[in-house]
């Protein structure tokens, strides 16, 4: 235990930003887990791996020369077509089944994924260098690499304007009406089979946003997925589906959550710490339910 | 029906055996010493897998073509089976149990990591069978009394002492303030012990211990302590993710150390990838191409990096280096032993002095290499931003000056 982090206020205010920027970016990949999850009901583990493969592509574009701060353009188009692909081999298998035949066709897909990026780009570490320095706050004590802010702020861009995409557009429309009822909606007219394809093509256009994001700030490895995976499951099972208000919240929530435990507890607790917070709140979500399940009786 | 069943059943009974025993080997067919190795060719440590095996099949070749082994008067070539452990030790541990019981090796080489080499250590020595390995280095290794375990590489626990000693005697003898982050596994651990030992030893003071996660890509935490407990030494070892986390969030925190030590740097090519800010960084290896080692078979390192090169495209990290070494080491005991029973071979293989272009051989009772200390690299880059590694200790060595303490990055 070390408390630090409380003992020095420019280390707090250091450990809030940080977790923030991060949360902003966790939250993103959650908005795509919580959008199929809600439309298709699958619980896609293999989500990670997709974010990984994402930030590869941005590599890859950093190795030939191109800045990788593009990535956040090529890579969701080229993720979206990916995410098309494995909806059309494997999940349109799986969607109407239950969630446990889902999340296991999808925790294959992302053993396969594990496999495969490691086959074609090597179990090396990599990262893509944006060069875009630092903004130092507090006379020098607070620093922020500029490649942290820069992924938050193009989070939020995606994220709003998937929002208005939902709202306004006529395939967000018809994804918002198969969430609500895939029944109803088939009956009305809405080609719920290519809402799913289009959803899950969505969702990995986002995660390849995320990759791409990652690969600028932090590092990849083609076994680095399962621990984004993780988190997008925690945010996403604290705010609910549907609720992106709920997600931006918890999402940012889990970002400082993470600091903090790694502050308090060290770093090797950091990752831990998620688990064993997911594992309090479901235990907690039982409680309750298990409560009104009582009551309902 | 039945007849035809039964005439099946022992028709196949016969081709098996037939095919087990042509598959099966002995030690040694006819004018061949078969080695056995399990590496990591697919998994997390493919990269390092595939260095290693380079490095085998190099060695091989050149012995095979200078002539070969020779014991009792007859020339023997090496030749090696090799099988995936997929990274990952239980399945280490299996094919050197198959290795050994069923193709009949009788000598192995070590597989890649000192997690691997710990899984199939027992199974070598509960066989009897000698294994001289080259990717190792955790301390734990050396401890339990392996009989039939030889490490032709320094012990994790020297990697960085000679960062600390350094940073000592330029303070004039006096101690420093360390702050050092670990990854948590036997290799990083067993770094750590040597710095705590060093750090006794010189009267130094530990500040900051941190351990990093196996998913280890955010130090920002470590990193924010150490710039306001400012140490005069930071130690860096969580592998290459480790070494890459470590520069990229330390040139974008501009945090300011005089002295900055790592592991696994080359591995990284922290020097390609990070280019001019990895500047200053200071490595611990195992080899580097311009030590002045000698051998009849490779010559000298530059010689070997060349050759290693025209054939395998890419200079050698010293993962290459030291499995080539292990070879040169099997072939030297053989001809000393003079026989292939594997218990004279292990006493052979004890007694080993000899050099190298890799360096001096020497194994203590515990199986590790004792006569080759540890080099530390710096990064250092011309004004056009191409980096190299130059050695700058210790000093017989020495290609070019330590630069102490590092800039501060406001005035690079």
């Amino acid at each position: 235990m070390d408390f630090l982090v409380f003992q020095y206020p420019m280390i707090t205010i250091q450990a809030c930003l940080d977790g923030l920027l991060l949360g902003i970016l966790f939250a993103l990949i959650a908005y795509g887990m919580a959008l199929q999850w809600g439309v298709m009901n699958i619980i896609n583990i293999a989500q990670g791996d997709l974010v990984i493969l994402g930030g590869y592509i941005a590599y890859f574009m950093y190795l030939y020369g191109i800045h990788p701060a593009w990535g956040v353009i090529v890579s969701p188009i080229i993720m979206y077509f990916v995410g098309i692909a494995i909806y059309k081999l494997v999940i349109n298998k799986v969607v109407d089944r239950d969630l446990f035949i889902s999340i296991l066709a999808t925790f294959g897909i992302s053993i396969l994924f594990m496999q495969l990026m490691n086959f074609a780009f090597g179990a090396d570490v990599v990262l893509a260098n944006s060069g875009y320095g630092t903004t130092m706050l507090f006379d020098n004590n607070v620093v922020l690499p500029n490649s942290k802010i820069f992924s938050a702020f193009i989070s939020i861009v995606f994220a709003i304007c998937l929002v208005v995409y939902m709202k306004r557009s006529k395939l967000g429309r018809a994804i918002r009406a198969t969430a609500q009822n895939a029944r109803a909606a088939k009956i009305l007219g809405v080609d719920t089979e290519k809402v799913y394809a289009a959803t899950f093509g969505i969702n990995a256009a986002l995660c390849g946003v995320a990759g791409a994001l990652i690969s600028i700030t932090f590092t990849i490895h083609p076994y680095m997925g399962l621990p984004y995976t993780i988190r997008s499951f925690m945010i996403v099972i604290v705010a609910g589906l549907g609720n992106l208000p709920g997600v931006a919240m918890s999402g940012m929530g889990l970002g400082i959550f993470e600091e903090f435990a790694d502050y308090i507890l060290g770093t090797e607790f950091r990752i831990g710490s998620v688990f064993l917070l997911l594992v309090l709140i479901l235990v907690y979500r039982r409680f309750k339910l298990s409560r009104k399940r009582e009551y309902l009786k | 029906m039945k007849i035809k069943n039964i005439l099946i059943t022992f028709v196949s009974a016969i081709a098996l055996l037939f095919s087990t025993s042509v598959v099966s080997f002995a030690k040694v067919v006819g004018d061949k010493i078969i080695l056995g190795a399990a590496i990591s060719l697919t998994g997390k440590y493919s990269s390092n897998g595939v260095h290693t095996q380079n490095g085998y099949n190099m060695a091989v070749d050149r012995i095979n073509s200078m002539g070969g082994v020779k014991v009792g008067g007859k020339t023997y070539k090496f030749d090696i089976i090799y099988y995936d452990d997929e990274s990952n030790p239980k399945r280490a541990a299996q094919l050197a149990e198959r290795l050994i019981s069923q193709d009949k090796v009788e000598f192995m080489l070590g597989p890649y990591s000192s997690g691997l080499t710990k899984a199939i250590a027992p199974v070598t020595e509960k066989y009897g069978v000698p294994m001289v390995e080259a990717n190792g280095a955790s301390r734990s290794l050396f401890t339990k009394g392996y009989k039939y375990l030889f490490a032709v590489l320094a012990p994790a626990n020297l990697y960085l002492d000679v960062a600390i000693r350094t940073a000592v005697e330029l303070n004039g003898g006096k101690g420093v303030r360390i702050a050092q982050a670990f990854e948590q596994d036997a290799f990083s651990q067993d770094v750590r012990l040597g710095i705590l030992d060093a750090a006794k030893e010189t009267g130094s003071e530990i500040i900051i211990d941190d351990k990093l996660p196996k998913e280890l890509n955010d130090m920002a935490a470590t990193l924010v302590k150490v710039k306001q407990m400012k140490p005069d030494v930071l130690v860096v070892s969580g592998h290459t993710k480790g070494a890459l986390t470590a520069i990229r969030q330390i040139s974008e925190m501009k945090v300011d150390v005089p002295m900055l030590a790592m592991t696994h740097c080359d591995a990284a090519k922290l020097s390609k990838q990070h280019g001019k800010n990895s500047q200053y960084a200071l490595c611990a290896s195992q080899w580097h191409k311009t030590l002045t080692y000698k051998d009849d078979y490779f010559k000298d390192g530059m010689t070997y990096a060349a050759d290693f090169e025209k054939e395998f495209g890419y200079d050698p990290p010293y993962q290459s280096a030291e499995s080539s070494a292990a070879l040169l080491v099997f072939k030297d005991a053989f001809e000393r032993a003079n026989t292939f029973d594997q218990k004279k071979v292990r006493d052979a293989l004890a007694a080993t002095n000899m050099q190298t272009f890799y360096g001096n051989i020497k194994f203590a009772p515990g199986g590790q290499n004792v006569d080759k200390p540890m080099v530390l690299f710096q990064v250092m880059c011309d004004d056009a931003g191409k980096c190299e590694n130059k050695v700058v200790a210790p000093l017989k060595w020495a290609s070019a000056e330590l630069i102490h303490p590092v800039p501060k990055w406001s005035e690079r």
